[in-house]
C-alpha cells in the first residue's frame, strides 16, 4: 500500500514525463481496441451481409458443382429433386441455375457467369423482382461492380452468348433492368442474373438447378441424393479464413504498438534509476529495504498502465463510441478486393478483448518496469547517496 | 532485534566501534579509509568526528549508520553488531532508531515539506493522525510551520536543511548522524541549524554524531573526535 501511495506521488510529481508515457500507453490501448473492433465489426457485418444476400440458411449443391472450377458448370446441374421442389414451392428455397456465357458490352467480349433465379424469390436480398415485367426481352440484373467493369447502365441492351445443353452456341440481347448495390462481391463480380425460367429455356435445362438457397431459420434439412447440403458455417468459412488472417495481421500491429509504448516506459524507468540514484540512496538511508525500493520503482512504472487505462477510458471511450455509432468509412478501392466489406464498417468492441488487452498492458508494463528496477537491489547505498552512477 | 544478535553494552553506550578497519579497492591495490578505530558514544552526546577531507569521517558515519560494512572489526549500534545484521535487519534498525542529515539535504523533490518530514513515519506505519501530530511538532521545532505546503525547490538552503533535520527528528530516533550538515549554508543559517540541533539534543536527549571540518560546527560540539588518515588522533571532551 505504501508503495502505491508513494508511486502515485512520485508519478504526479514527475509531471510531463509521466503524462507522455500515459498518453502513449493509452493511445496503444485505444488503437488496439479500435482495430480489433473494426475487424470484429467487419466479421459480423460480412457474415450478416453474406447470409442475407447470398447464402440464406444454407445451400444444396449439385454433386458436380464446384464454384471455384468453371469447367464443372457443364455438368454441375440436375433436375430439381422433389424434396427441394417442395421447399421451393413452399417459398422456403430459391433454386439457382448457373452457366458460363459471354457478354459484349461496347463491342468487347467478356466471359461471365450467367445465373438464373426466380424473380419472385424472397429468400435472399437480391432485388430479383426488378427482372419481372416486360417479357419481350430478357430482363437482367447486375451489381455495381459488374456495371463499373462493363460500363453498362440501366436499360442498356447488351448481347449475350451461351451454349445450350447440347453445346450449341446461341445468343440474344438482354436488357439491364436493374443495378443493385451490395457489399457481397460473390453475387456481383462478373455475374449477370436473369429470370430462372428464361435461363432454363435458353439452355434447354428445364427444371434444372445448380444450387438451391434455403430460407434462413429452416431447421429440417432433408438428405437429398445427388445433392450436398452446405450449412451456413461451411459457406462462411472463406470469410472466416480471411478474418483470421486479418486478425493475425492485427496481432502483429498490436505487438508493434504495444512494444513502442512499453519501450517508452522502459526508457523512463532506466532514466529514472539513473537520475534518481541520490533519491534511492535516501530511501535506503531512511530505512527502506532495497527490495522495497525495487517494489516502489516497479509499482511506479506499472502505475503508468493504470493511469493509461483511466486516460484511455476518458478520451478513448467517447471516440470509440462515436466511431461505433457513425461507422468507419472504408476506402472506395476495397470494393475491388473481392471480399465482403461494407462501405462503412461499424466496429464491434468485445468486452473480452478489452479486458485481455488491459491485463496484457498491466502485466507487460509491470515486467518492463521491474527489469531495470532490479538494478537497485545491487546498488551500494553510500555511492547512491552521493548520486554516483553505478 | 533477534536476541542472538544483541550484544551487551554498558548502560549508556549506544555506539561502540571496535578495531574498525575499512579498505576500498583502488586500482590494483587498496586504500585504507579507516584503520583500527576504537570509539564509544554514550546516549545524549553531541559529538563530532572532525578532520580534513579524506580522513575517513564519512566512511565512519556510513558504517555507524549501517549503510556500509567494515572490512575488519565491528560497530555495535544500539546493541546490534553491524557484522551480524542482514541487509534487511539493518534497514529496519535505521528505520526505527537512526536519523540522517546530509550535506546536500537529500529531500525528495516532488514531496512537500510536510510529506518529506512525514516519510519516515510512513515507513513506521503510523496512523495519519499520529503522523500529522508528529510532523507538525517536528516542523515547529525547526521553525517551518508556515512552509508545510512548499516544495524543496521553493525553499532556501537553510530551510531545506531544517526540513532535513525535521525529517531526521520526527520519529524521535536514538541517534542522528549528520554528515557535513552546514557545508552548503551561510554562517547565519549554519548557526541557526546548529542551535536547533543543540536544543533538540538537550530537550529530547537525542544523540548527535557529526562528521565535519567546519569550525562553526566544531564550536558547538561537546566532544571532538579528530580523525587523521583513518585513525583517531585525538578525542577530547569540551566543557562549555
Amino acid at each position: 500500500m505504501l508503495a502505491f501511495k508513494l508511486a502515485i506521488k512520485n508519478l504526479i510529481g514527475a509531471g510531463l514525463r509521466t503524462w507522455l508515457n500515459v498518453f502513449v500507453l493509452s493511445l496503444a490501448l485505444v488503437m488496439i481496441v479500435f482495430q480489433s473492433g473494426i475487424i470484429h465489426g467487419w466479421d459480423v457485418q460480412a457474415r450478416i451481409d453474406t447470409t442475407e444476400w447470398a447464402i440464406g440458411g444454407g445451400e444444396y449443391w449439385h454433386d458436380n458443382y464446384d464454384p471455384y472450377d468453371p469447367l464443372t458448370l457443364d455438368d454441375g446441374h440436375g433436375l430439381l429433386p422433389p424434396e427441394l421442389s417442395g421447399l421451393y414451392n413452399d417459398g422456403q428455397a430459391a433454386p439457382v441455375l448457373v452457366t458460363q456465357a459471354s457478354v459484349y458490352p461496347e463491342g468487347r467480349m467478356r466471359n461471365i457467369i450467367l445465373k438464373g433465379i426466380d424473380p419472385d424469390q424472397k429468400i435472399i436480398k437480391l432485388p430479383s423482382s426488378q427482372m419481372a415485367g416486360d417479357t419481350s426481352v430478357i430482363n437482367a440484373l447486375i451489381g455495381t461492380r459488374m456495371a463499373n467493369a462493363t460500363k453498362l447502365n440501366k436499360d442498356d441492351l447488351v448481347a449475350v452468348r451461351w451454349r445450350d445443353e447440347n453445346g450449341t452456341f446461341d445468343a440474344t440481347e438482354i436488357r439491364i433492368a436493374g443495378i443493385f448495390r451490395t457489399n457481397v462481391p460473390e453475387i456481383d463480380n462478373n455475374q449477370i442474373w436473369i429470370p430462372l425460367d428464361r435461363l432454363r429455356k435458353i439452355t434447354g435445362l428445364e427444371d434444372n438447378a445448380t444450387y438451391v438457397i434455403l430460407k434462413q431459420g429452416i431447421t429440417s434439412i432433408p438428405t437429398v441424393p445427388g445433392w450436398i447440403f452446405k450449412d451456413r458455417d461451411s459457406l462462411l468459412s472463406d470469410i472466416e479464413s480471411i478474418i483470421k488472417a486479418k486478425s493475425i495481421g492485427g496481432i502483429v500491429m498490436y505487438i508493434i504498438l504495444l512494444s513502442l509504448a512499453l519501450l517508452a516506459v522502459f526508457d523512463t524507468q532506466v532514466l529514472s534509476i539513473f537520475r534518481r540514484e541520490k533519491e534511492i540512496g535516501t530511501y535506503i538511508a531512511l530505512g527502506m529495504t532495497r527490495w522495497q525500493v525495487v517494489r516502489l520503482f516497479t509499482v511506479e512504472g506499472a502505475m503508468h498502465s493504470v493511469l493509461s487505462i483511466f486516460a484511455a477510458a476518458i478520451w478513448g471511450t467517447p471516440l470509440l463510441f462515436l466511431v461505433a455509432k457513425y461507422g468507419f468509412a472504408m476506402p472506395k478501392a476495397t470494393e475491388g478486393y473481392g471480399l465482403t466489406i461494407a462501405e462503412k464498417i461499424f466496429p464491434v468492441y468485445a468486452l473480452g478483448t478489452i479486458i485481455v488487452m488491459t491485463l496484457i498492458i498491466l502485466i507487460t508494463t509491470t515486467i518492463v518496469s521491474f527489469i531495470p528496477s532490479r538494478k537497485i537491489a545491487g546498488m551500494n547505498p553510500t555511492e547512491a547517496l552521493r548520486g554516483k552512477v553505478q | 532485534m533477534p536476541v542472538h544478535k544483541s550484544i551487551q553494552m554498558k548502560n549508556t553506550e549506544i555506539i561502540s566501534v571496535n578495531s574498525l578497519t575499512k579498505r576500498f579497492p583502488m586500482g590494483l591495490g587498496e586504500f585504507t579509509a579507516l584503520n583500527g578505530i576504537d570509539l564509544t558514544i554514550t546516549k545524549g552526546e553531541f559529538s563530532g568526528v572532525v578532520g580534513p577531507s579524506g580522513s575517513g569521517k564519512t566512511t565512519l558515519l556510513n558504517i555507524i549508520g549501517l549503510l556500509d560494512n567494515p572490512t575488519d572489526g565491528d560497530a555495535v549500534i544500539l546493541g546490534s553488531s553491524s557484522r551480524a545484521l542482514s541487509v534487511r535487519e539493518a534497514a529496519i534498525l535505521r528505520r526505527k532508531h537512526l536519523g540522517f542529515i546530509f550535506q546536500t539535504y537529500n529531500l525528495l523533490p516532488v514531496y512537500t515539506v510536510f510529506e518529506n518530514a512525514e516519510f519516515p513515519l510512513l515507513l513506521l506505519k503510523m496512523t495519519a493522525g499520529e503522523r500529522k501530530r508528529a510532523v507538525l511538532d517536528a516542523l515547529e521545532w525547526v521553525g517551518l510551520s508556515d512552509k508545510v505546503g512548499s516544495k524543496p525547490a521553493q525553499l532556501s538552503g537553510g530551510e531545506c536543511q531544517r526540513v532535513a533535520i525535521a525529517r531526521a527528528m520526527v520519529k524521535r530516533p536514538e541517534i542522528v548522524l549528520a554528515d557535513e550538515p552546514t557545508a552548503n549554508l551561510d554562517a547565519e543559517n549554519s548557526h541557526h541549524i546548529l542551535r536547533t540541533m543543540l536544543k533538540l539534543n538537550e530537550d529530547l536527549k537525542t544523540t548527535f554524531l557529526f562528521a565535519t571540518h567546519d569550525d562553526k560546527v566544531i564550536s558547538y560540539l561537546k566532544r571532538k573526535i579528530t580523525l587523521i588518515d583513518g585513525k583517531v588522533s585525538r578525542d577530547e571532551t569540551i566543557i562549555r
